[in-house]
């Protein structure tokens, strides 16, 4: 309830209050977008599993897209930015696919 | 059972996703998903944004700032290339077709026979007072002005073509392309008056035949200055043969 919660709270504010990420910034939402959803998949298995920890959960979410939007930074300024950001989004969405696979096999025993 | 594993999944849904767990798992949980909502509906306002070009990284840019110049160029060069075109065919059309069609057809008609003409070249008069001279004669002397290159010719007020037909007339005379004429013939003949004159000349040819052909027949050739061909040849009407524009090419 609470995650659910808070994605809607933050895409209203983000509606609402028509903010917009600073320039520098603006490259690397969405690859800290694909990042944290991986993360909070890895979370919400991790409940059904009876394993999650909030601090677990806390530093998955962080360090995710830290690292992811690091890496792209990186690759930006070796110029493979382009090459390197399709990397992460397809690690992230295996990663993502195989979570909602074991929450589904959770859920439905199917 | 569907009825008690719908149940158990409901219920385990709400235990182990949905319920609360006290605030210290709560809160950080919360502001995390609050700030992905919020990346989210960020990434979803850049892309409507200035067609994604704000949000783009440098090397997309750079790629699609290439895409851009090399579409440019090719279009550049389309310009050109139909400017070329246009300027090609509103010269072609009204002007120079214009002038090529007409001196083509006045080259036509002179060879057809349909106009009257005049320029130098040589008139030639047969006298046969004894009906010696043959129709073979004659069309040899034709053909011989035809090789020396005579533009157009006239026996005795007929024009003469490449249709035309010289045949002895019962009774005396030549008919010319069905006309009855007598002599003395009088060949006018357009064309260069020197190259002419020796193709009538040159030894066991026209004169030579007409001289030796007895009765004293002779051949009188004389070069003009401006020799008037007025007579016309009538073009026979066409029964069976159609221009066929589409396979036409432009000859030399």
């Amino acid at each position: 309830m609470i995650p659910l919660l808070g994605l809607v709270a933050g895409i209203i504010v983000g509606r609402v209050f028509g903010v917009s990420a600073p320039e520098w910034l603006a490259p690397y939402v969405p690859i800290a977008v694909v990042a944290a959803l991986d993360a909070v998949f890895g979370g919400l298995r991790a409940r059904l599993d009876h394993v999650f920890d909030d601090r677990v959960f806390v530093v998955s979410f962080v360090g995710n897209v830290v690292i992811a939007v690091l890496l792209v930074f990186i690759g930006d300024r070796l110029g493979v930015g382009s090459q390197l950001s399709t990397a992460v989004v397809v690690v992230l969405g295996i990663r993502i696919f195989s979570n909602t696979a074991a929450i589904r096999r959770h859920l439905f025993r199917a | 059972m569907p009825e008690t594993e719908r149940a158990s999944i409901l219920s385990r849904v709400w235990t182990d996703l949905l319920a609360p767990r006290g605030w210290r798992v709560d809160v950080p949980v919360f502001v995390l998903t609050l700030a992905l909502g919020l990346g989210v509906a960020l990434s979803v306002r850049s892309d409507q944004g200035v067609s994604g070009l704000a949000a783009a990284r440098q090397d997309d840019l750079v790629s699609i700032l290439a895409d851009l110049d090399a579409r440019n160029a090719s279009l550049r060069q389309g310009i050109a290339s139909l400017q070329a075109e246009e300027r090609q065919l509103s010269a072609g059309t009204s002007a120079d077709a214009l002038t090529a069609a007409e001196q083509r057809a006045t080259e036509l008609a002179v060879l057809a026979g349909t106009v009257a003409v005049h320029g130098p070249g040589i008139v030639a008069t047969f006298a046969d007072p004894q009906g010696t001279v043959t129709a073979d004669i004659l069309v040899d002397a034709l053909e011989e002005l035809r090789d020396a290159g005579v533009e157009a010719m006239d026996f005795s007020g007929v024009r003469v073509v490449a249709s035309t037909a010289i045949v002895a007339a019962p009774g005396g005379g030549m008919l010319v392309d069905g006309t009855r004429v007598q002599q003395p013939y009088r060949l006018s003949a357009i064309g260069d008056p020197q190259t002419l004159q020796s193709a009538l000349a040159i030894p066991g040819g026209v004169d030579d035949a007409v001289t030796t052909s007895g009765g004293g027949a002779r051949v009188a050739v004389l070069r003009v200055a401006d020799v008037q061909i007025t007579s016309l040849a009538t073009l026979p009407d066409r029964r069976y043969a159609r221009p066929d524009p589409s396979a036409t090419k432009d000859g030399p």
